[in-house]
């Protein structure tokens, strides 16, 4: 074994163990820090594959935004432990049907011979040297022969968006909404009325 | 870099058996504890410089009793903190809680690996380092995070809620101000990006992406969460924020990613739109031969003293901003600004205006 392979099988190790971890976890929160490690440790293994750019993107778009959030959400739940853990067992044959379902499909749609990479199967791809430009041979890609189907995927996630927007967008009447401007150019004589009273004569004395 | 070479030539020299992989790692750690040491030290120096400045600028003194004007007094606050007990709050999860600042400190620091000092002088020169520099940036927020949770208190989570929330929409922000950059260099690589600055202040970008340079810098200080945006800590708001349950050498280790973040973004602005290691004076004729015995790394260190010092002008100058007011600015503001600067500078790269393309 070569070094590469040493850190090969400590990345996946790590990789597998998470990912165990993240499901078992009975923490949610501690889940999703697993998840966050199960990322990580993909992320080291693509930049073994070379693909630098898809490993760092892993890592700035799941580990700094989506897991962000994620724990985001964890925090501003009250989750009952209690009733997820009773329902772990009840849920497991429905949730081992769906995981078989999705690793055939994976494995139909995603196999190496989809997409001309059987040939390596039992031969590894040509390395490339320390000058090879992984990100600028990925957006000439992009950016050339899939431009249509990256702009569609484009598309896609904008209507996405604001059909998120949409579903919890609310009428302005129903809206209570803050107007800085008007704050800002609040004057005095908006808020307070000065009246001038006559004080009563002090007889008491 | 011949200094460098001839010493490792002599180690290998001294030590045969030392070769292939353990001298390469050794090598990565040498550079790693070079570069570590003096940030350090500056991270030290800068909290004095700090209470200073503002000092000057309060008609204060600032700190001047421990060492010659207050010299010793970075050390004496590293001793004391050192010294201090560290308390674990009665129901906190002591191992997240641990973790946390380890996750504040450990990205601050690894972004340093890829930033160029001088023409070859970098830990390492990574092909896509910009990527690099924002994907470990965006972690350094789990620190903040997870102190909040862990701590189990009801300030430091409130505090954490509003770091996420800020965060991750200014990240979003630095990201497309700094796309900008990408869009002239035609790289992400910060070697390549100094590089293409060359020739003079003319060749800087903060020229061409003068409203992204802005609108970087005063993300930088949300990222870093100062004043005037420092609603994460909010004294008067939320006592001290994620810090609250933090005491001794844990929230020294906090205070420590605070500032090496803020050296960073300081650093990172030098190179995206200052040139970097370019000296302010090529291409004036009299001026760049007297000054051509300034090492590169100079000039560097000068302007981002420069960034530095504008954190403590900003934050002795402005008071702080309120959260919904934050929120506006990054989502309502600056991000419809740097997506029709994108445009412009889209226009710009075609029709080849200035000397930047």
């Amino acid at each position: 074994m070569n070094s590469e392979q040493i850190i090969f099988y400590i990345l996946s190790f790590w990789f597998v163990a998470s990912s165990l971890a993240m499901i078992f976890s009975r923490n949610a929160a501690k889940a999703v820090l697993f998840l966050v490690l199960a990322f990580f440790s993909a992320a080291s293994i693509w930049i073994l594959l070379e693909a630098e750019f898809l490993a760092i993107t892993l890592i700035l778009v799941y580990v700094g935004a989506v897991m962000v959030l994620f724990l985001f959400v964890i925090k501003m739940l009250n989750i009952d432990k209690s009733t997820l853990r009773a329902k772990f067992t009840g849920y497991l044959p429905l949730g081992l049907i769906v995981a078989a379902i999705i690793v055939a499909e994976m494995s139909l749609v995603l196999g190496d011979n989809q997409f001309g990479l059987d040939v390596f199967r039992f031969s590894s791809p040509t390395r490339h040297g320390a000058d090879y430009s992984n990100i600028t041979v990925l957006a000439m890609q992009l950016y050339t022969t899939y431009v249509y189907p990256f702009e569609l995927a484009a598309v896609l996630l904008l209507i996405a968006i604001i059909a998120a927007i949409i579903l919890v967008y609310r009428n302005d009447t129903s809206r209570k909404k803050q107007s800085i401007s008007e704050q800002v150019n609040v004057q005095a004589k908006d808020r307070v009325r000065l009246v001038s009273i006559t004080s009563p004569s002090k007889k008491g004395k | 870099m011949e200094l460098w070479q001839a010493f490792v030539q002599i180690v290998y020299t001294l030590i045969p058996w030392l070769d292939g992989t353990v001298a390469s790692i050794l090598i990565i750690l040498i550079k790693a504890i070079a570069l570590v040491m003096p940030l350090m030290l500056v991270v030290a120096y800068f909290t004095y410089a700090e209470r200073k400045v503002i000092g000057y600028m309060q008609l204060r003194i600032g700190p001047n009793r421990v060492g010659p004007k207050g010299w010793l007094q970075p050390i004496a606050d590293a001793l004391k903190l050192m010294t201090k007990e560290i308390i674990f709050p009665t129901k906190a999860n002591i191992y997240l809680f641990l973790l946390a600042p380890v996750l504040a400190i450990a990205p601050a620091i690894a972004v340093w690996a890829v930033i160029p000092f001088d023409e070859g002088i970098y830990v390492t020169n990574l092909d896509i380092s910009l990527l690099y520099v924002l994907a470990i940036g965006s972690i350094g927020v789990y620190g903040i995070i997870l102190a909040g949770w862990a701590s189990n208190s009801k300030y430091p989570l409130l505090g954490a809620l509003r770091s996420a929330s800020l965060l991750v929409s200014y990240e979003i922000v630095i990201g497309f101000a700094l796309v900008t950059v990408v869009m002239i260099a035609g790289s992400v690589n910060l070697n390549t990006i100094v590089q293409a600055q060359q020739g003079g202040i003319i060749h800087w970008y903060f020229i061409p992406l003068f409203p992204m340079m802005i609108i970087f810098f005063i993300s930088a200080l949300v990222e870093t969460n100062r004043a005037p945006f420092d609603v994460v800590e909010g004294e008067s708001e939320i006592v001290g924020g994620t810090h609250v349950e933090y005491s001794g050498m844990t929230f020294a280790v906090f205070f420590l990613a605070e500032y090496a973040n803020m050296i960073l973004m300081a650093v990172l602005a030098v190179v995206m739109f200052f040139g970097g290691w370019h000296s302010p004076f090529e291409a004036i004729p009299y001026l760049e031969s007297a000054f051509a015995w300034v090492p590169g790394i100079m000039w560097l260190l000068a302007k981002t003293t420069f960034f530095m010092f504008l954190y403590l002008w900003v934050r002795a100058t402005f008071p702080r901003f309120r959260y919904d007011q934050i929120m506006h600015l990054s989502w309502k503001v600056f991000l419809p600004i740097t997506i029709i600067w994108i445009f412009v500078v889209a226009l710009m790269t075609q029709l080849k205006l200035g000397p930047w393309f």
